[in-house]
């Protein structure tokens, strides 16, 4: 079942690759109908869900759970699994693969098939990455679905976009040679406990304590996520590649990608290594508190647009690093709910920010001014959107960093006070970023063409989201509530049952 | 394998036996098919009939190798040891020869001239190539990597025509050099007989044994200098840092099947020697000769990663790229140690070994398939492979997993070989040696990379069209053997449990 889900992308990819010889068209409209069978294949398990379908594996409650052997050499297997969190996120990566698609529908004129191939493979890699419970592979998928985002920035992207892809792909890359290290560490303690290797999740849980190189280890798994999350030391590739990609290329980076590194630090650091909690905790969140400052101050002093939305992502990103940090169930599920909303939103002004320089050909914002009374439907939904990043009551948003912050302050008082000021920051950059953008003398003189009927219904679709998890996200915390408890209580027992082994 | 037997026991001590006799059909039958080609050529020059009697020749040899393996290990002569180790590497061997003959066969049919030594020498060499993994003693060591060189040498500068040039150059150029190593190597051989009185490889092993590690410098001053100068050999024809400045001229210079078969057989072969070599004398409990291993290690891939970056043709790229790999695959070779268990280790060299062979064969299968066009003005330079994507997908996609796989992306071989690297450095604990390989395969990255993204780039003016109306021939060989690798590239990285069982099953038995 879950493999299908990766297979039928797969085969849509080389099909939508392959249907370009019929027509320009063609790929296009092969890609939309394979998301949208995958997302078909989806929908009895949010039912299945609701009545509460769910496979106990050692204690664990998972929808689904697939294992095949793959390389028995090192006790390698094909395992991919589904929780609460998996679905979500997967729901959320093939749904913003539509919206992908919707944006690039008028952008991307050259070598379609080719794109709608990269488009397809990278969500393919990340469905892989929010499935699979093997650590091998886990780290096959968090390397395939890069090389697709190098191409569609390589290829597709704007003026300086050979250097943007280059520096992402050798940022990633290098970090996850580091994670890739981690594994390997990890299988071989597991190799001398036992006898035999091991990458399966839940032999590995909390054996990162035990080792003597633990610290090292849990290192780089965090320098891996956090590059991909990005914070604060690391980000300096996320800027150049968000504005240099194509629209399409923007909405995957910022709804999807980033949140890799976000599921990564949930589901496989703080579990492989809960001792890490207790030891690099305060460095963790205060890496997050500075990423809300500096990214928030950043993105206030851009003048290109899809750079000032680049920074305000890293400024979000840091509440989930406070989130994980925290590591209580309401801060968890506030993480998660961040990387939907945020999702959401970022990739809605991505979209916003491709949709504008499609029109006057610049992202300058100095060159904007005055564009609501041309194009008023865009100008309000950007009005929307600003709002939700700003964290209006009312909106998925102010949900997520609410619960952060409020499952945060239970552990790190002063963390939390300072990236409750963040939220100063977030305001004023929104609000300038509508004003320099819609208000004021219009810079411009030629006629600037209004949203149409597709961008308005993909516009509607996110905006329906983030109301519908602003105002009744009950369903989905629902959801998200087992997850959390059940690895906090993973974290804690493997702690305990280290401790008895050490006395 | 019985040890004593090539203890301190000259030449003629064993006579062979019918077993013995049997286990070395597979260098027979390529003798055999010297002489018919040696036959065919002086009766009637055809070039077409040569092709296909090497490829069937290599391919009955290839196939002789399944009837040997119930009957392995034989001792066939103090000079060759047939073992499942010997086995493996044969076999690799002979499938790449069966790989690479296609494509040369493509490359050169559109150029006028007399083809039929070629293939002569390509078989001479690929016997070398079978001595040397079979080799037990210095002697058939000496003996392989001279019939292989040597043929290599006319190989390189093979094509007599007009713009004879360059191809001369890197011909004298290996020529010499490889003369200079050769004498290297002998003198250090001479000066391990001297000390031991014995040319096998395991006599060394039990000295070491004996004499005490720390002050081995002092007691057997002539055995260690005889080590490093054989090291010093074996790292010019690997090209390891800091013997390694023959290597982008030859590369450059020489016909580009001839520069396939110098970065792949010839180097499998003296690095499946070196890794039976250390494993067998014990090499490692040289620590004069582990350390210089690791800091020929860390210099090649460093440097060979760093030049690389600068490179503006994809043979000299390919030339800088194989010195670092080369450099990671010592780092597997240098994880031998007295604990544990050799066989990881010896997997993980060998598996590496293959993922090389089979991404370098499928980078060099594209140059040549561009070369081998009707129009003979062979371009090599990278601007040349602008816009390949959309000229012809077929060879780009190729290229690309190529360059993916030993840039060690997974899906692809070459991580399954990276992976192999990351495990048993882990294992050992030789984290200074891990930290080059990220750094290396960092930059490795960058370069691998920017080709790849190069190859999208939009058509650039100066690219005739005619490149564009030229089509593949499906039914071809040379097609053939690149779909083939390309697939191999795909298959070995997705499934690699048969390949893994294999080495275990042969490789391991070293010895």
């Amino acid at each position: 079942m879950l493999t299908l889900l990766i297979v039928l992308l797969l085969l849509g990819a080389a099909l939508a690759w392959l249907a370009e010889r019929q027509s320009t068209k063609a790929p296009r409209l092969v890609a939309l109908a394979t998301l949208g069978i995958t997302l078909l294949f989806l929908l009895p398990l949010l039912f299945n869900t609701a009545n509460g379908v769910l496979i106990a594996v050692q204690g664990d409650s998972w929808l689904l759970l697939e294992r095949h052997a793959w390389i028995p050499r090192f006790g390698i297997s094909w395992l991919l699994a589904m929780d609460g969190m998996s679905l979500l996120l997967v729901l959320l990566t093939l749904v913003l693969g539509l919206i992908a698609i919707a944006s690039s529908w008028t952008e991307i004129r050259e070598r379609q098939g080719f794109f709608y191939f990269n488009l397809l493979a990278c969500l393919a890699g990340v469905v892989g990455v929010f499935t699979a419970l093997d650590l091998f592979l886990f780290f096959v998928f968090w390397e395939v679905m890069l090389i697709p985002v190098y191409f569609l920035i390589g290829i597709w992207g704007h003026e300086d976009r050979h250097y943007a892809a280059l520096k992402f792909v050798i940022f990633t890359q290098v970090s996850s040679l580091l994670m890739l290290i981690a594994i390997v560490g990890l299988a071989l303690l597991h190799h001398q406990h036992t006898g035999s290797y091991s990458f399966d999740y839940f032999d590995l849980l909390g054996s990162g304590n035990r080792s003597p190189y633990g610290f090292w280890l849990m290192l780089g798994l965090f320098i891996a996520f956090v590059v991909k999350l990005p914070a604060f030391p690391l980000h300096t590739w996320l800027p150049d590649a968000h504005t240099q990609a194509p629209t399409a290329g923007s909405v995957i980076l910022a709804g999807v990608l980033l949140k890799t590194g976000a599921y990564g630090l949930i589901r496989f650091l703080i579990p492989l290594f809960p001792d890490s909690l207790d030891s690099f905790a305060p460095v963790g969140m205060t890496i997050g508190v500075i990423g809300i400052f500096y990214g928030a101050l950043l993105a206030f002093a851009q003048t290109d647009l899809k750079r000032l939305i680049a920074y305000s992502s890293i400024s979000h990103m840091g509440f989930i690093l406070l989130g994980v940090y925290a590591w209580n169930a309401v801060a968890l599920q506030g993480a998660v709910m961040q990387m939907l909303t945020h999702g959401f939103s970022a990739a809605a002004l991505f979209m916003l920010a491709g949709a504008v320089q499609q029109r006057i050909h610049s992202r300058d914002m100095r060159q904007m001014g005055g564009l609501w009374s041309q194009a008023p439907r865009m100008a309000a939904i950007a009005l929307f959107f600003a709002m939700a990043s700003l964290g209006i009551p009312g909106l998925g948003n102010f949900i997520a960093e609410f619960m952060v912050l409020i499952g945060s302050f239970q552990t790190n008082v002063p963390a939390t006070v300072l990236a409750t000021m963040g939220l100063v920051g977030a305001a004023v950059y929104s609000l300038i970023m509508i004003q320099r953008v819609f208000h004021g003398q219009q810079q411009t003189t030629h006629s600037l063409a209004d949203f149409d009927r597709r961008e308005l219904a993909t516009m509607t679709l996110m905006m329906l989201a983030l109301l519908m998890l602003g105002l009744y996200p009950q369903p989905t915390l629902n959801l998200l509530q087992p997850v959390m408890e059940q690895l906090q209580l993973l974290a804690q027992h493997s702690t305990h049952q280290l401790a008895g082994v050490m006395r | 394998m019985n040890s004593t037997e090539l203890g301190t026991h000259n030449l003629t001590a064993a006579p062979i036996g019918a077993d013995g006799l049997f286990s070395l059909i597979p260098l027979l039958l390529i003798s055999a098919l010297v002489v018919l080609q040696l036959l065919q050529i002086s009766f009637r020059r055809d070039a077409d009939l040569c092709y296909r009697l090497t490829l069937y020749g290599l391919i009955a040899a290839l196939g002789s190798l399944f009837a040997l393996f119930d009957h392995l290990p034989q001792q066939a002569t103090p000079l060759l040891l047939i073992d499942h180790y010997a086995l493996f590497f044969m076999g690799l061997i002979l499938a790449c020869g069966i790989l690479l003959l296609p494509l040369c066969h493509g490359y050169w049919r559109h150029r006028q001239l007399q083809l039929d030594e070629f293939y002569l020498l390509f078989t001479l060499s690929i016997l070398g190539a079978l001595v040397l993994v079979c080799s037990q003693h210095f002697a058939s060591f000496v003996l392989g990597l001279e019939l292989m060189s040597l043929s290599l040498v006319a190989m390189i500068g093979y094509p007599f025509t007009a713009r004879y040039d360059y191809p001369l150059e890197a011909a004298i150029k290996y020529l010499l050099l490889s003369g200079v190593a050769s004498a290297t190597l002998l003198f250090g051989v001479a000066l391990i007989y001297a000390d031991l009185g014995s040319l096998g490889f395991a006599s060394l092993s039990q000295t070491l044994n004996h004499s005490l590690i720390d002050t081995l410098l002092l007691q057997e001053p002539l055995l260690v200098t005889g080590i490093m100068l054989v090291l010093a050999g074996i790292g010019f024809k690997l090209s390891l840092v800091p013997f390694h400045l023959w290597t982008p001229d030859v590369y450059q210079g020489a016909p580009t099947p001839v520069t396939a078969l110098l970065a792949t057989i010839s180097k499998a072969a003296v690095a499946a020697l070196l890794l039976r070599w250390y494993l067998v004398s014990n090499g490692y409990a040289v620590p004069q000769l582990v350390w210089t291993l690791t800091l020929i290690a860390v210099a090649s891939m460093l440097v060979g990663n760093l030049l690389a970056l600068l490179q503006q043709d994809i043979k000299r790229l390919m030339a800088y790229s194989s010195i670092a790999h080369f450099g990671y695959l010592l780092v597997a070779l240098l994880a031998l140690s007295h604990a544990g268990s050799p066989d990881l280790a010896v997997e993980a060299v060998s598996y590496y070994l293959v993922a090389y062979l089979i991404s370098t064969l499928a980078v060099f299968a594209v140059i040549m398939q561009l070369g081998s066009e009707p129009n003979p003005s062979e371009r090599t330079d990278l601007e040349h492979y602008q816009g390949l994507f959309w000229r012809r997908p077929l060879l780009a996609l190729t290229l690309t997993l190529g360059l993916l796989s030993l840039a060690g992306i997974p899906l692809t071989v070459g991580f399954i070989g990276k992976f192999y690297i990351f495990t048993i450095a882990v294992e050992q604990d030789l984290w200074m040696l891990l930290i080059t390989v990220v750094i290396g395969s960092a930059i490795g990255l960058f370069y691998y990379l920017r080709l790849v993204l190069m190859m999208t780039f939009s058509d650039s003016s100066e690219v005739d069209n005619a490149d564009a109306s030229t089509t593949l021939r499906w039914r071809s060989g040379s097609t053939l053997a690149l779909v083939s690798l390309a697939l191999l590239t795909l298959l070995l990285g997705t499934l690699p449990t048969p390949l893994i069982e294999l080495i275990r099953s042969l490789a391991t038995s070293i010895g």
